[in-house]
């Protein structure tokens, strides 16, 4: 495979990128706008809103790129979240080495899970992931060091690099924000590389993609490890935002919220989950001081979203703009 | 007398017949997620929901307007299966064309808001549902007491599972069913309605749904969260079976049962986990699932 | 003269200054934390935040000069939902007390954000024992119940009217196991056996299994050390498969009378447990029932009853400390008895545990009923200096 064939593989996919300096402009006021947050939002609800915007990005490399559905990220979001609040608590270890050390976990979980479930299509692909994600919780229920139900409580944020105070709140929503941004970057780095062109040769075509003497499954294997490190990053920075990590980050509720927040902001588009999970979260957090029924309203926007909204919002937005199509 | 592992066998016994009967919950409502993918290509996670709602249904048919068990037995079906068609005409129909994912997720959607609408109505608590007079009471067996209600909601089961099994393989209706699936266009140029056979379909399987939760329903509490846990229960039994295989749904919910409950003997915390071990077993070795083609 | 009268305007500017300039801000923000929506929503819920109100119309709505503003959120049962709304209830909505927080994951994470940020946090929600022991707090207190009251309790009344051997069906669930482990502890120091137990995964929906085991163990009683939907499927099986017929008796380790409405007095009869408190116990009660009815539509469970017994001893506190000041507040709940409907002569010790007699319940047979909510016999009062764990043993740093 040349340099060239791969080149014209992806030119045949999408066309050249005509709007880079408007894409560039819009990263500069996103991380402007993300930049100020703090102030004029309450800090840790935005860290929140961070850390499960990185979670659906990190999805959305599979699902919208590779077209994957996995059923089961919950497992890394929540494994990773353990072994960091575990290493930073327990081991004593310093942030940056615990977020290390859980995104290390996650990658390792992915590969394992990848392993067996990449070479299913489809609706088996995302069972086989659900089962899998589901002894991961039965695990993190009979383990001893994840306190069962308790979770383990009362992280400690640390000293990240011995320098940055991270009990500080704006210290900490900073060292969150590079988080993401790293996060953020290396999946735009994926998607816009041979590589992401050949996950979307595969996504739109796989038989054709091997025709062309891709090894698809290694492609695939790769994104799904890619995938749950990512899943597992932002899990490890929510244990230590929160400084709690619980059940509920490997429960398979959580692979459903990741779904509906990546689908609801728009699959296979890079800003897409970062709008859905604002939303999601800002709607949970504002419905939680309501009488309004939660997964009443959660339920009903899915439901609309899926019959009428199938691009999503920022999908939506794009297939509106003019010089551009779908 | 011998013993298992320690375990007597009487004890084994009276452990194996009850997971025949939790067996024969998994089978009838896997039986209806299995009806409904082989046609409609649709994966219905509101099958959970649709049950809690069959049960809810009996309840109120109870408190509300005096009618019994053996009412609610036709009535709720009915109405659940009258639901999935609403359901099926305004929504579910709109996605077809589409990826089976869009089904997916669509439905589990429509879970969210029946669960989360009976919850604000009804609390969590559950509500009381007495057994029919009827079937009070039990047998000895000799090795277990058999409440006589689990023998008849085994019984029950079984006969609709491979009643219905019956009526796709081996009957002409059943024919025109399996060959629209094979082939709509082709069925519809013979003159059969199959958007309306779709709807029937729909509407029969979540029906199926609602039948168990009738038969739930003196069993366990009335409870708006009784679906949610079983729901993906019972979609590992519909995949271990093969998606679509009704033969494969049936005879999988039942052997699940009985797996289920030795490991409630012998290691009884993994008991809600073996269905998933036993699904990632089959999946490597079977993609398709035991009784099930690839696709 | 002139230096008394001079004095005299010091003293009322301190006094009057001692009345505004110490509550923090103008009014007393109670925030309620529970679970609304999911599995505690019956329990707690709403009529948590019905009782607190009723707590602050007995001050006229007024303390020390100060409105009483109640807010309540739903934490869906998730320990980062609860974290993330008291860390902002305490940051930017000048929340002065959480109150209720069931849910054990929940109510520790409170519990560390209420001490570092020195809140007072009244919980009647949560059971976990290390609430007032490893985990407890200056500012914490422990109202309605715990698993050790429940479990020990159930333990020693059983073990008193001759039925010493036990057998549990568990959740496998810490709170699960700290119920199967207090009551082993108290029937084992007793001198009966426990002769077996069997774990089941939180969520199980058919017991018959277990049940089967229980029962092939021949033990006295079969303990359910299990909460909510499990609890009830499993008495309701129990009933089904005749275990009571054949001699066993059952005991629930953690049941409130919202699970035993759902249940039905049929599938009830003849459970016996622990309760923090019975709407029908005397006049006090009844009388504060029938309010709390007319407002919920229901009776208050424990956990309820406790939100309003403890939001009106932290008024009380406020009232006579004159002042929101979190640290002298703690002192003033200690120091002072608690003594309303739902605690008579309560004390509170040093490690947070609010002291006050349980009762040990006998659920009525459905023909002993005079109709709905009358479910319970009162076997036995169970004294506050025994309901509870001595709080030298509970492990608590601040118990010296």
């Amino acid at each position: 495979m040349t340099a060239a064939s791969q080149a014209t593989a992806a030119a045949s996919l999408r066309g050249p990128d005509a709007g880079t300096a408007r894409t560039a402009l819009l990263f500069a006021v996103g991380l402007t706008i993300a930049a100020l947050a703090p102030f004029a939002l309450y800090p840790v609800f935005v860290m929140k809103v961070l850390c499960f915007a990185l979670f659906a990005c990190a999805f959305n490399l599979l699902i919208g790129f590779a077209g994957l559905l996995s059923f089961g990220h919950a497992a890394f979001f929540g494994g990773a979240a353990y072994v960091t609040a575990h290493a930073v608590k327990v081991w004593g270890l310093p942030p940056e080495l615990g977020l290390l050390l859980g995104t290390a976990a996650a990658a390792l979980l992915g590969l394992l899970f990848g392993a067996i479930a990449i070479r299913r299509q489809g609706i088996y692909f995302a069972m086989i992931t659900l089962a899998l994600s589901q002894m991961v919780f039965f695990m993190a229920l009979q383990l001893k060091f994840t306190g069962g139900e308790d979770g383990i409580q009362g992280v400690p944020r640390g000293v990240l690099f011995g320098v940055f105070d991270l009990t500080q709140p704006l210290t900490m929503y900073y060292a969150v924000l590079t988080v993401f941004v790293f996060g953020f970057a290396v999946i735009w780095r994926a998607v816009h590389s041979p590589f992401g062109q050949v996950l979307k040769a595969i996504r739109e075509n796989e038989p054709r993609a091997i025709s062309l003497g891709y090894r698809t499954e290694r492609y695939k294997l790769l994104a799904f490890v890619l995938s749950a490190s990512l899943a597992g990053l932002a899990g490890g920075t929510k244990a230590l935002v929160f400084q709690l990590a619980s059940l509920t980050d490997v429960q398979w509720q959580m692979s459903g919220e990741v779904v509906l927040m990546t689908l609801l902001g728009g699959m296979g588009t890079l800003v897409g989950p970062v709008v859905g999970a604002g939303l999601v979260v800002t709607l949970e957090s504002y419905l939680a001081a309501t009488s309004l029924p939660v997964p009443v309203v959660i339920g009903a926007i899915f439901v609309v979203c899926v019959l009428l909204f199938r691009r999503g919002i920022v999908g939506e937005i794009l297939a509106r703009l003019p010089g551009r199509k779908g | 007398m011998f013993d298992l592992l320690g375990v007597p066998p009487q004890v084994l016994f009276g452990q194996l017949l009850l997971g025949l009967i939790n067996g024969s919950f998994y089978a009838l409502l896997s039986l209806g997620l299995a009806v409904i993918f082989g046609m409609l290509n649709v994966i219905n996670f509101a099958h959970g929901a649709l049950y809690m709602v069959g049960a809810f249904v009996a309840w109120l048919l109870l408190n509300y307007l005096g009618l019994g068990y053996w009412w609610a037995l036709f009535l709720a079906p009915t109405v659940v299966g009258l639901v999935g068609m609403v359901l099926e005409k305004t929504m579910l129909s709109r996605l077809y064309k589409l990826d089976h994912l869009y089904g997916l997720l669509l439905t589990f959607g429509l879970a969210l808001i029946l669960e989360g609408a009976f919850r604000h109505q009804y609390g969590v608590s559950g509500q009381p549902y007495p057994i029919p007079d009827l079937l009070k009471g039990g047998q000895n067996l000799g090795f277990m007491f058999l409440p006589n209600y689990r023998g008849w909601v085994v019984a029950a089961s079984l006969i609709v599972c491979f009643g219905t099994w019956f009526a796709i393989e081996r009957t002409r209706l059943g024919a025109y069913l399996r060959a629209a699936t094979e082939n709509p266009v082709l069925v519809q140029a013979f003159g059969i309605n199959v958007p309306v056979m779709v709807s029937l379909t729909y509407a029969f399987g979540v029906a199926l749904a609602g039948l168990a939760g009738v038969l739930a329903a003196p069993i366990y509490q009335v409870s708006p969260l009784m679906g949610s846990n079983l729901i993906i229960i019972v979609f590992a039994v519909v995949v271990i079976g093969g998606m679509g295989s009704i033969l494969g749904a049936i005879l999988t919910g039942l052997g699940l049962g009985l797996m289920e409950g030795l490991t409630k003997v012998f290691y009884p915390e993994a008991s809600n986990i073996v269905v998933f071990v036993v699904m990632a077993i089959v999946l490597l070795i079977k993609p398709a699932g035991l009784f099930g083609r690839e696709r | 003269m002139r230096s008394l009268l001079l004095a005299g305007t010091a003293l009322l500017t301190l006094t009057s200054g001692a009345a505004h300039a110490q509550m923090s801000n103008d009014v007393i923000r109670i925030g309620v934390l529970n679970d609304r929506s999911g599995i505690y929503a019956d329990l707690a819920g709403e009529g948590s935040a019905i009782a607190a109100r009723m707590a602050a119309e007995e001050f006229g709505g007024k303390v020390a000069g100060a409105p009483i503003e109640i807010v309540v959120a739903d934490h869906q049962n998730k320990a980062d939902i609860a974290a993330s709304k008291a860390r902002e209830w305490v940051d930017t909505g000048n929340v002065d007390v959480i109150a209720d927080v069931p849910n054990s994951a929940a109510a520790l994470a409170v519990q560390g954000i209420t001490r570092d940020k020195k809140r007072i946090f009244l919980m009647s929600g949560p059971g976990a024992t290390a609430l007032t022991g490893a985990q407890c707090s200056p500012y914490g207190f422990h109202w309605a119940y715990d698993n050790y009251a429940m479990a020990a309790g159930t333990g020693r009344a059983l073990y008193e009217q001759g039925k010493k051997n036990w057998y549990f069906v568990t959740a496998d669930y810490a709170f699960g196991q700290s119920l199967e482990e207090e009551t082993t502890k108290m029937v084992n120091k007793l001198g009966g056996k426990i002769v077996g137990s069997v774990r089941h995964p939180l969520g199980s929906a058919d017991f018959s299994s277990f049940l089967l085991q229980a029962q092939g163990s021949k033990a006295d009683v079969i303990g359910f050390a299990n909460a909510g939907a499990d609890a009830t499927n499993a008495v309701k099986q129990a009933a089904e498969f005749g275990i009571t017929q054949s001699g066993q008796s059952l005991a629930g380790l953690l049941l409130f009378i919202t699970d035993i409405h759902a249940l039905g007095l049929p599938a009830a009869q003849g459970l016996m447990f622990t309760e923090g408190f019975y709407w029908n116990l005397d006049d006090q009660t009844r009388d504060w029932s029938k309010k709390f009815e007319a407002k919920a539509g229901k009776k208050p469970t424990m956990v309820q009853a406790g939100v309003y017994s403890a939001v009106r001893h932290y008024l009380k506190a406020v009232d006579a400390a004159k002042t929101d000041d979190p640290d002298k507040v703690a002192a003033k709940m200690r120091e002072l008895p608690v003594e309303d409907m739902f605690a008579k002569k309560g004390k509170v010790a040093a490690n947070g545990r609010m002291f006050h007699d349980m009762y040990l319940v006998r659920v009525k047979a459905p023909g002993q009923s005079k109709g709905p909510w009358d479910y319970y016999d009162v076997v036995k009062t169970i004294p506050a200096e025994t309901a509870f764990l001595d709080p030298a043993l509970s492990g608590c740093p601040l118990v010296k």
